[in-house]
């Protein structure tokens, strides 16, 4: 336990020497919302059609941008090799470093959510549903995506292939989120949607880490 | 069950079962394509409401059919390499995934092919469409994987992990893909309304599934020896068999 309050640290530690670099997916977020009303036009009509969908987009293409940084600084200095061969288990540990990760990377652009909303001029029950999907999906994101960065963390130039794994395996989070919200603008419950996001949440919850784990082995032999 | 499945984590024996199993397959995949295909667009009766165009369902179902088993086949594939560290089980899986994407591939194709008549369109974002569309890209993605690897032995790891996510996602994937389509445009979508098939039209169709599922068996047994073959490039047997094959050409 004491080993991974200590992985939690020294990852919080370094995300925050390393600010710059955690900005640019933020930049990136916001940049790639504020060109949609630039293409379709101003109209808060359509923008209000297109938002939740955007903000969704944009969320994970960013997160895919910053899920590299995942293992990659820890791969190749060799700190990731000693973590598997201390006492404390891989998947435990591997969790421990995607819950850093999400705390470091994906929760700004949560915090920024609000702003963005206002670009794209969200109502406030759709901002509110937009937040609580984001809250519940974003995790998924950050689960899953780890695998696919557990495996190609070897090749040096996982980039582009990150996102052609994992773009198909988001499409469901992406329909149950932006559904919600669209019921929210609406005023229809969305409590289902929420339900089934929390279901792939914790289903990814309970068996991601011995993927990731499992990916990692693979990745370091 | 295990002793008879135990000689084929070699090699070299499974190699020459697949050489056992292709004539089989391919000579009856052949004759039952060609009599399905020849039936179904010459002999099968015309469709009252489709007319002619519903013939091209003699392609279209099969591909769809097959693509979703060879997917299954794939991860089942992968899952006993990971398992239990079957080195040719990797193979079998990276052999079957191109034939996978090309018949997903044609499945889209022809349904396009059929919506311009039927539908008015080419695409439609129907749940099936979009699911199938989907499940190539989940084939690309576990093919560029694979390739991506130089160590042939840990890409077949990797893109065994990949296609085992995929499996656990497809259902997901179909379920949550037909419940936006109708959340969306439930009045507009889309449906067969399947006709119980008269007899005459649906002994074609079987017949044509089965069909492509015997080539797709003879392309996969070609495909899994020349897997084979590259990768054991050089173990004695396959240079004997090399040599002994060479020796034949100059017999000849």
């Amino acid at each position: 336990m004491a080993a991974l309050m200590a992985i939690l640290k020294r990852d919080l530690a370094l995300a925050y020497r390393q600010r710059a670099e955690l900005m640019q997916p933020m930049l990136f977020f916001i940049l790639v919302i504020s060109l949609f009303p630039l293409a379709v036009g101003p109209e808060p009509k359509t923008l209000q059609l297109i938002g939740p969908g955007v903000i969704w987009v944009a969320a994970i293409l960013s997160s895919l941008l910053g899920l590299e940084r995942l293992f990659r600084d820890d791969f190749q200095d060799g700190s990731l090799e000693q973590l598997m061969l201390s006492s404390t288990s891989l998947p435990a540990a591997a969790l421990v470093k995607v819950v850093a990760h999400w705390l470091t990377s994906i929760l700004p652009l949560i915090i920024l959510s609000p702003l963005l909303a206002l670009f794209l001029h969200l109502s406030e029950p759709m901002y509110w549903a937009l937040l609580k999907t984001l809250l519940l999906g974003t995790p998924l994101l950050s689960l899953i995506g780890a695998i696919a960065v557990g495996l190609t963390v070897g090749l040096n130039r996982g980039g582009v292939l990150l996102a052609l794994l994992l773009l198909p395996v988001f499409i469901p989070l992406l329909i149950f989120a932006t559904s919600a919200v669209e019921a929210a603008s609406m005023q229809l419950q969305y409590t289902a949607q929420l339900a089934i996001i929390g279901a792939m949440f914790l289903f990814s919850l309970a068996l991601a880490p011995f993927a990731i784990a499992y990916a990692l082995r693979v990745s370091q032999t | 069950m295990w002793k008879w499945l135990h000689p084929y984590a070699k090699t070299e024996r499974t190699y020459h079962l697949c050489q056992r199993l292709l004539p089989w397959f391919s000579l009856l995949g052949l004759v039952v394509i060609l009599v399905a295909t020849v039936w179904g667009l010459a002999f099968a009766p015309m469709d009252y409401q489709q007319s002619e165009a519903y013939r091209i369902i003699y392609v279209h179902v099969p591909s769809a059919v097959l693509s979703k088993s060879l997917y299954s086949a794939m991860a089942i594939a992968g899952f006993i390499g990971l398992v239990w560290q079957v080195k040719t089980s990797f193979m079998a899986m990276i052999a079957l995934a191109p034939i996978g994407a090309t018949v997903t591939f044609v499945s889209l194709i022809t349904g396009a092919a059929w919506g311009k008549p039927m539908w008015g369109t080419w695409w439609e974002w129907d749940a099936r469409l979009t699911s199938q569309l989907i499940l190539l890209f989940l084939f690309l993605g576990v093919i560029s994987l694979y390739k991506a690897f130089e160590d042939k032995q840990q890409a077949g790891k990797a893109a065994g992990v990949m296609a085992i996510v995929g499996v656990i996602n497809l259902p997901v994937i179909h379920y949550s893909v037909e419940w936006w389509n109708t959340l969306h445009q439930g009045a507009t979508i889309m449906k067969f309304d399947k006709p119980s098939m008269p007899a005459e039209m649906l002994w074609p169709l079987l017949l044509s599934i089965l069909g492509w599922a015997l080539v797709s068996g003879a392309i996969f047994l070609l495909r899994m020896q020349n897997e084979i073959l590259q990768r054991e490039i050089r173990r004695p047997w396959v240079v004997d068999l090399a040599n002994k094959n060479a020796a034949l050409r100059e017999n000849k």
